[in-house]
């Protein structure tokens, strides 16, 4: 029961997409892009001069590129879970009227969910394309890194649309970028290795759950070995968006039948 | 009729062609409560709504009217009590019922960004009805609603009134026989409610039975045919609008509006005029089934008030009387 109407849930979102496609994809391939021509060849320079010559002998722009996939999929992943939701819930309303017909709770948050997933599948292999012809990533290897990639997006935009879905008010997003998902984009490992953390936070680095995605992109990028094997980096996501769909559909049903 | 008979009558199967059922009660409520923490929205209803009427709660902000839409609607779960819709129970039939109704809720929640006709076909699709059927509903029911011309155009600057009629277009989509509208004319100016009014009068005559809720008493004269009045979560008053106004009220009030500081000395002089004497903050109601006399009786006790108003009674009047305070300031 709950596949279907999640599917139509999907379609209202493709259909109000058509609206707003243009503004949204522009900047979400513009961000990566100044990220790459700021820190890939600006401080790319300057690491690739220094003593290593790059980091772990990759050059410094090859190297952020597949963590740069991996941190957008995490913050589009994260716009994608809190605005429909608020939209939905307070802004717009649209949710309320939805589950005035057959659509339940867990179809609105699962309809979003699929819909992110099909939004941030487009933005990544655009993005991996625009990264191969600045010559910043293999085109193959660099698709197969979208696979990663979207696991962090996806399970992002669950647990954020869990937790908006969860709060009474707008005011938590602005705490939310600030204090959660800044942090988790600025200690992923995209930008440096997290080996270079003094040793008493690296622990708390790595239960970031970005830090597995950018480990897994950059070994499926530049065909390296993970730091802790596959299964495990990809077990961390997978129970991250199992996490996320499960607190999703109560903090939904909770929120909406009040 | 015992109730308990009729609901095993409608528990045991599907309704039959029997015409002696098509009376049985669209909605029927007994001791309905819905709590929020320690608060109590609603406080042990009780309603019988049949086939084809226009049924309307009525009361002041924060009476319970919407929490009692939404356990209908099948969205909120009741805290206690019986309540069944359609012959459905709305807690374990959510999905089946919420197919057959349509609601009409009391924010627009259209989205500004889509088209009219979007903002339908999108709300059509909610119901699994096939494209096609869409696509004819939607010039249908935008011809109903005299939104044809618009159907293309965004909702944003549509008015006030268009959105609402828009948002009844949307109510209509499944072709229910059940439509739940909570404050459908509020913040309307009086031309775009009388338009509002028209179709859903239009409705009413097509058989379609109509909840609505309200805190304008001219509106539930207007569209009901039945009405309860609301207070704190109670029913207060159940029946006919001319008949609670005939019962508890008389049948013209005179109101009375002084200059400032004149109202205090004019309440004693005029005790004992007409049946009922409500001083408001900014005038002075009296009922009187003679208002001429009244006026009369105003004038000469020698009170001199800066306007002198007649009118007929209405359901406002009703509000006042049973609880002392007005519905709307
Ligand atoms: N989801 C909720 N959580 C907590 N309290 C609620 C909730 N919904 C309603 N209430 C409270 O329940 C009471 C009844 O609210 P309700 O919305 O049913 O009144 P109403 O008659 O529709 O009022 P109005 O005319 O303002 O729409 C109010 O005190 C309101 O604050
Ligand atoms: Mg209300």
């Amino acid at each position: 029961m709950t596949t279907p109407l999640a599917v139509r849930v999907l379609e209202g979102h493709a259909r109000s997409y058509r609206h707003t496609w243009r503004g949204t994809t522009v900047s979400a391939i513009a961000t990566p892009v100044l990220f790459l021509a700021a820190m890939g060849l600006g401080l790319g320079t300057l690491v690739d001069e220094g003593t290593g010559g790059g980091i772990d002998g990759i050059s410094y722009l090859a190297w952020l590129a597949p963590g740069l996939l991996a941190v957008s999929a995490m913050q589009n992943g994260a716009g994608d879970g809190a605005f429909p939701v608020l939209a939905g819930m307070r802004w717009v309303r649209d949710y309320h009227a939805a589950i005035a017909t057959p659509v339940r709770p867990a179809d609105l948050m699962l309809g979003n969910l699929a819909w992110a997933t099909i939004r941030l599948a487009a933005l990544l292999t655009v993005f991996v394309v625009v990264a191969a012809a600045f010559g910043a990533l293999p085109l193959g290897r660099g698709l197969l890194a979208v696979g990663p990639g979207l696991l962090v997006g996806v399970a992002t935009c669950a647990v954020v649309s869990a937790f908006m879905a969860s709060r009474k008010s707008d005011e938590a997003l602005a705490g939310l970028f600030r204090f959660v998902i800044v942090p988790l984009f600025l200690f992923s490992g995209a930008f440096f290795p997290l080996d270079e953390l003094p040793t008493a936070v690296q622990p708390l680095a790595r239960i970031n759950p970005v830090w597995h995605g950018v480990e897994l992109s950059r070994a499926v990028a530049l065909d390296i070995p993970t730091r802790m094997g596959w299964p495990v980096h990809v077990g961390a996501l997978v129970l991250v968006l199992a996490a996320g769909i499960a607190w999703g559909i109560r903090s939904f049903t909770r929120s909406l039948r009040s | 009729m015992d109730p308990l008979t009729r609901n095993d009558q409608t528990l045991d199967g599907r309704p039959s062609a029997d015409p002696g059922r098509s009376t049985a009660p669209l909605i029927e409520a007994r001791g309905l409560v819905k709590r929020f923490g320690e608060l109590t929205a609603v406080d042990g209803v009780d309603v019988e709504v049949a086939p084809g009427e226009a049924f309307g709660f009525l009361g002041p902000n924060g009476a319970g009217k919407s929490s009692i839409m939404r356990m209908i609607g099948a969205v909120s779960p009741p805290t206690a009590g019986h309540l069944r819709v359609l012959g459905m129970d709305p807690q374990t039939d959510g999905p089946a019922l919420r197919a057959r109704l349509g609601v009409v809720p009391q924010e627009d929640s259209l989205d500004q960004q889509l088209t009219v006709a979007e903002n339908l076909a999108i709300y059509g699709r909610f119901f699994d009805l096939p494209r096609s059927v869409i696509r004819a509903r939607i010039d249908e029911l935008l011809e109903f609603v005299q939104l044809g011309d618009r159907a293309d155009s965004k909702v944003d600057p549509l008015s006030g009134g268009m959105k609402r009629r828009l948002v009844i277009a949307r109510a209509l989509i499944n072709e229910p026989s059940l439509v739940l509208l909570d404050e459908p004319t509020t913040g309307l100016d009086p031309q775009a409610r009388h338009a509002l009014w028209d179709r859903l009068y239009r409705l009413k005559q097509r058989g379609v039975t109509l909840i609505l809720t309200t805190h304008y008493m001219d509106e539930a004269e207007q569209l009901c045919d039945r009405l309860v009045v609301m207070d704190h979560g109670r029913i207060i008053v159940e029946g006919a609008p001319r008949q609670l106004i005939a019962d508890h009220a008389s049948r013209e009030v005179v109101e009375l509006r002084f200059h400032p500081g004149g109202q205090d000395g004019a309440v004693e002089q005029l005790a004992g005029i007409g049946e009922h004497l409500e001083e408001l903050p900014d005038r002075l109601l009296i009922s009187a089934d003679d208002a001429d006399a009244a006026v009369r009786a105003v004038h000469d006790r020698g009170v001199e008030p800066a306007t002198v108003m007649t009118r007929r009674s209405t359901l406002e009047d009703v509000f006042l009387r049973l609880t002392g305070r007005t519905l709307v300031d």
